[in-house]
């Protein structure tokens, strides 16, 4: 059975146009169950970003008609694109989740024009039409939504009035997180700043403890993070009697004191979407965000310690942003050096695709990118 | 509002309170991974091995101390597993023609994948991590407060410097150590042979290596993970030429590497956050750097064992 | 005929370590799954296929080999004068680095093939001169190799990741920072009818090259002496200095032509995923191909194997992806220890060849 499949994959290489109608047939034809394979770049348990991936397909691997199969710490060389094709010859898979940024370019843009017929759904790519494979779609959320309630939350529960962000590096992703955490803070103090520490890589546990101590020593008493897993930073600020924020996924139970809220994905809404148009027949889904009224991000529920008055404004805010009326970067917004970002009276949507390359930090951070 | 935001003056009394906390946290395995590379190298064997050795003993600590809810028989576990792996160098190395330098380097490849491969179900958990002497309380600033709060395997680390330094120069097996590291003729001529004395001190440099590696998952930053060491086993090669194979300045060489370590994230909590990546690289080249003063071209360096393949 | 067979076992017997060394380390690897109740007969038989047993497997293992042959030689062609470098990955590192910043000083338009060399001769000259500075530390300043190219490699790579993130990087690499991509027509493209790119040929040459001149030229004539006795090579009169120095600028070239590959035939533009640990890696293939290059070549192969047989293990048998680590683990603890029976069998060959040349006489008179 699956070689006959596998053959039909080969033999059909047909117009770009009809690949999702064709491999639907083909599917169906078969009476075979959809075959999808999952791409980590980091260990499945990180408590962070490779953990909320694997998780999420986990739950994919139940859905009725599906075949999934998953392969971790698979790095951003030809390493990916030799699992990838891999999947696709050895497991007849025609629907690929590489969920690593790292991958989409020049990865998965090469292997997706070298198997017309399979849909590759990739995590953080920015698809644009013309320039990307017509089988090559992109899909991500608007955490910055989530990270902006954290800053709220923050920004009522600290007494110091210092924030602190541990961040990989320097990168439009990042930055959005640590401009949205800080205006979210600001919002219920202007004069809160953030101070930012970059560690350099993704996975770096000593030096993310040495930032968070660093950054507890100067006055900071509620931290957060942008690296690939957050266990560290979270651990080490509970030592500390200091409050945190989670990412990625919830870190609650490792801080059981200072875990106030927390940044989740719910990699399962694009997911199934994605899925469910493959199943479908329908056409490859390119581009694909969300934010909380989405689904596609969500918030950790909130600590014990977190007080009323903060619950109860950042569920304000929260239910404005479920309702798409509450757009996080508008005018007047001036950078940390003082120049106009944003003019009065500008309002940049939640959707504008221009987020997706910020290189700036927001008044109230310290530090240069 | 842009004035609140950049401090005034640079604060260098808080960047040499980081630098001192840092010195200490970070060095602490570095102190023990190159004591245990200095007991082997008196030896007159390198073992670039360790790196793996402390990988496998950062696992199995934490391992350890999450089944048995200790987090000190985590640390003699994770010792354990060194001395294994540091006994398995010192034999095969042992062997006719077999490159200890090379044989290390599968040892830290077969180390890391052992530990890799068996840690995954350990990455979730949190295991009971070490205490530590809390000295600052009566400090009011919680910098300082943070900074005093010593851990109990430093303490223990620092004895032992003390311990080799004495045992090395003062006692019997600290001179049939030197003898058979420094000339192996000699010592056969006297009686003594070469292998055990080379087994026994590659074995217990793995218990310490291991030991270091506990530190890693047990205590700061205090959890079990695949980028946990940072090649602080390979680094610990380059300490002990620095300390020019006395325990005693093993201690001040992984003090100033750990100094140097807590840089980076110093200087960029106190607002300098562009560069970082050439801060970070900044232990590597202040090592480079004092190596290159301190050797002469012309002779080997002083102290260095004689049969070690290292200084040859 | 029997003075044949004799002459024949003569010839294997130096084999016999690597075989022996291969079926020791299958063996613990079968024992290390079956410990944990795995299908191991299951996982060998997959690592086959995932490796070998295909013509995509062969692609596969094929183009994970070629970077591996390239970074090794950086530490046999050293290791032939008796250093042993272990800095590979920053040469590699700088080699891609300085490959994707020649298109940024050229010329709009300017023609595919001088480009490429200018790249090729950057990456050399970028790599080999890394390697080159840890030789002149020894030679000139008595600093250790092997420390000095390690600490070289991280300050190598914090060098590359500051250029790439900071002053190299393209407004467009956004959340991926990288420098500006190449133009097409500077990228290297897959030998004819594989799906193989030309950095497989480039390796496979390099080696027989590197081959050639050890064993046949001169230079390598003086590189082994060197690497034998500085004494003696000081006292007929080498330049053991040159020679080391020149050892190590051929060794790191290689590695950085590595890194070119992966830039110019891979990424199309320098960044942090270029950092895979080639360099690393090929430490081990050296050490394994005892410095010999054409050995390189298939020692090469089989890690570049073991490497594309780990995506199979994973996805059929749920094995962690740690597996080809412990496996790679240990193939090398085996192939060094098992090097201890070469003296044991240079004694037994000579026996043999004795017994060939005078069959009367008695093997010991």
């Amino acid at each position: 059975m699956s070689n006959f499949n596998r053959r039909k994959f080969l033999i059909t290489t047909g117009a770009i146009a009809l690949t999702s109608t064709l491999s639907f047939e083909l599917a169906h034809a078969a009476g075979k169950k959809l075959i999808v394979g999952f791409l980590y770049v980091g260990p499945r348990d990180d408590f962070g970003y490779n953990q909320a991936h694997a998780h999420a397909a986990s739950i994919i691997k139940k859905m009725p008609g599906i075949k999934m199969f998953d392969e971790e710490k698979v790095p951003e060389t030809v390493a990916v694109q030799k699992s990838m094709e891999a999947m696709i010859r050895q497991d007849g898979a025609s629907l690929i989740f590489p969920t690593s940024f790292g991958y989409f370019s020049p990865h998965v843009i090469k292997v997706a024009k070298k198997y017309p017929k399979v849909r590759f759904a990739h995590c953080g790519g920015l698809w644009t039409k013309g320039k990307h494979p017509m089988n090559v779609g992109s899909f991500f959320g608007y955490i910055e939504e989530c990270q902006y309630l954290n800053g709220v939350v923050a920004g009522y529960m600290s007494k110091s009035k210092k924030l602190g962000f541990v961040a990989a590096k320097a990168i439009p992703q990042v930055l959005l997180n640590i401009n949205a955490f800080t205006l979210g803070a600001q919002s219920v103090d202007p004069s809160i700043t953030t101070r930012l520490i970059f560690t350099g890589d993704w996975s770096m546990p000593v030096k993310e403890a040495e930032a968070a101590n660093s950054l507890i020593d100067q006055g900071v008493d509620v931290l957060t993070c942008h690296v690939d897993g957050p266990k560290v930073v979270v651990e080490t600020a509970e030592k500390r009697g200091v409050m945190t924020c989670g990412y990625h996924v919830s870190q609650a139970k490792l801080a059981p004191k200072g875990y106030l809220t927390g940044a989740e994905w719910n990699w399962v809404t694009p997911y199934t979407t994605i899925v469910k148009a493959a199943q479908e027949g329908k056409p490859m889904i390119n581009f694909l965000r969300g934010g909380l009224k989405d689904g596609f991000v969500k918030m950790s529920p909130y600590g014990a310690s977190v007080s009323a008055n903060a619950k109860a404004k950042a569920d304000e805010i929260k239910n404005k942003m479920l309702a798409g009326k509450y757009p996080i970067f508008k005018g007047p917004l001036k950078d940390n050096k003082g120049k106009v970002i944003i003019p009065a009276g500008v309002i940049q949507e939640q959707t504008d695709i221009k987020l997706e390359s910020m290189n700036y930090l927001v008044a109230g951070v310290m530090g240069q990118v | 509002m842009l004035n609140e935001v950049v401090p005034s003056a640079f604060d260098f009394g808080s960047l040499a309170l980081a630098l001192f906390a840092g010195a200490i946290r970070i060095g602490t395995p570095f102190l023990f991974v190159s004591l245990g590379e200095c007991l082997t190298e008196k030896a007159g064997r390198v073992n670039l091995g360790l790196e793996g050795i402390l990988v496998c003993g950062a696992m199995t600590g934490y391992a350890v101390s999450l089944q048995t809810g200790s987090p000190w028989i985590g640390v003699l576990g994770a010792g354990i597993s060194g001395l294994v792996l540091g006994a398995f160098h010192g034999l095969v190395c042992s062997l006719r023609g077999v490159n200890d330098i090379a044989f290390g380097i599968a040892l830290m490849v077969f180390g890391t994948g052992l530990a890799f491969y068996l840690g995954t179900p350990y990455i979730q958990p949190q295991a009971p991590t070490l205490p530590a002497f809390a000295l600052g309380d009566w400090s009011t600033n919680s910098q300082l407060r943070n900074a005093l709060e010593i851990n109990v395997l430093f303490l223990v680390g620092v004895v032992l410097a003390g311990l080799l330094h004495w045992g090395m120069a003062s006692t019997r097996w600290g001179l049939v150590l030197r003898l058979v590291g420094d000339h192996a003729e000699t010592a056969r001529a006297l009686g003594y042979r070469l292998i055990p004395v080379r087994v026994t001190a590659t074995a217990a440099g793995g218990f310490l290596a291991a030991v270091g590696g506990a530190y890693l998952s047990l205590y700061y930053p205090g959890s079990w993970n695949e980028g946990l060491s940072s090649g602080q086993g390979l680094m610990a090669v380059a300490l002990v030429i620095f300390a020019r194979w006395r325990p005693w300045r093993c201690l001040f060489a992984a003090l100033l590497f750990g100094a140097a370590g807590a840089l980076g994230p110093a200087l960029q909590s106190l607002g300098i956050t562009s560069g970082y990546y050439l801060f970070n690289a900044a232990p590597y080249v202040l090592t480079l750097v004092i190596m290159v003063i301190t050797c002469r071209p012309d002779r080997t360096i002083s102290g260095a064992p004689g049969e070690l393949s290292l200084t040859r | 005929m029997r003075i044949f067979l004799l002459r024949l076992t003569a010839k294997m017997l130096p084999a016999l370590p690597t075989l022996c060394a291969i079926a020791g380390a299958l063996l613990m690897f079968v024992v290390f799954l079956a410990l944990q109740g795995k299908p191991a007969l299951e996982a060998c038989q997959l690592i086959y296929v995932g490796a070998f047993g295909s013509g995509f497997a062969w692609e596969n293992t094929l183009q994970r080999a070629a970077p591996l042959m390239l970074t090794a030689l950086c530490v046999a062609i050293p290791a032939r004068t008796g250093l042993i470098i272990i800095g590979g990955e920053g040469a590699v590192a700088l080699g891609g680095l300085a490959c994707a910043v020649i298109p940024m000083m050229l010329p709009a338009a300017f023609p595919a093939t001088p480009a490429l060399l200018l790249m090729a001769t950057a990456a050399l000259v970028a790599g080999g001169a890394w390697i080159a500075l840890a030789g002149w530390l020894r030679q000139y300043r008595g600093v250790n190799e092997t420390i000095s190219s390690l600490l070289l490699a991280y300050i190598a790579l914090a060098l590359f990741n500051h250029m790439v993130e900071g002053p190299l990087r393209h407004p467009e690499s956004l959340n991926k920072p990288s420098t500006p991509p190449l133009p097409e027509e500077y990228l290297i493209g897959s030998l004819p009818g594989l799906d193989v790119h030309w950095g497989l040929f480039w390796g496979v040459l390099a080696c027989i090259a590197m081959y050639v001149l050890v064993r046949h030229g001169v230079f390598g004539f003086s590189m082994s002496v060197v690497g034998g006795n500085v004494r003696a090579a000081r006292l007929v009169g080498l330049p053991v200095n040159r020679i080391v120095l020149m050892a190590c600028l051929l060794g790191g070239g290689a590695a950085g032509l590595a890194g070119m590959m992966e830039v110019a035939a891979i990424h199309g533009s320098a960044n942090s995923a270029l950092l895979a640990g080639y360099g690393y890696s090929g430490i081990l293939v050296a050490f394994a191909a005892r410095h010999n290059p054409l050995a390189i070549i298939a020692c090469a192969l089989v890690i570049g194997g073991i490497e594309s047989s780990g995506s199979l293990l994973q996805r059929r048998l749920d094995l962690p992806g740690a597996t080809t680590l412990v496996l790679q683990g240990l193939l090398f603890i085996n192939l060094l220890a098992w090097e201890s029976l070469t003296g044991w069998l240079g004694v037994w060959r000579l026996r043999l060849l004795e017994t060939t040349r005078n069959p009367n006489r008695a093997v010991h008179a």
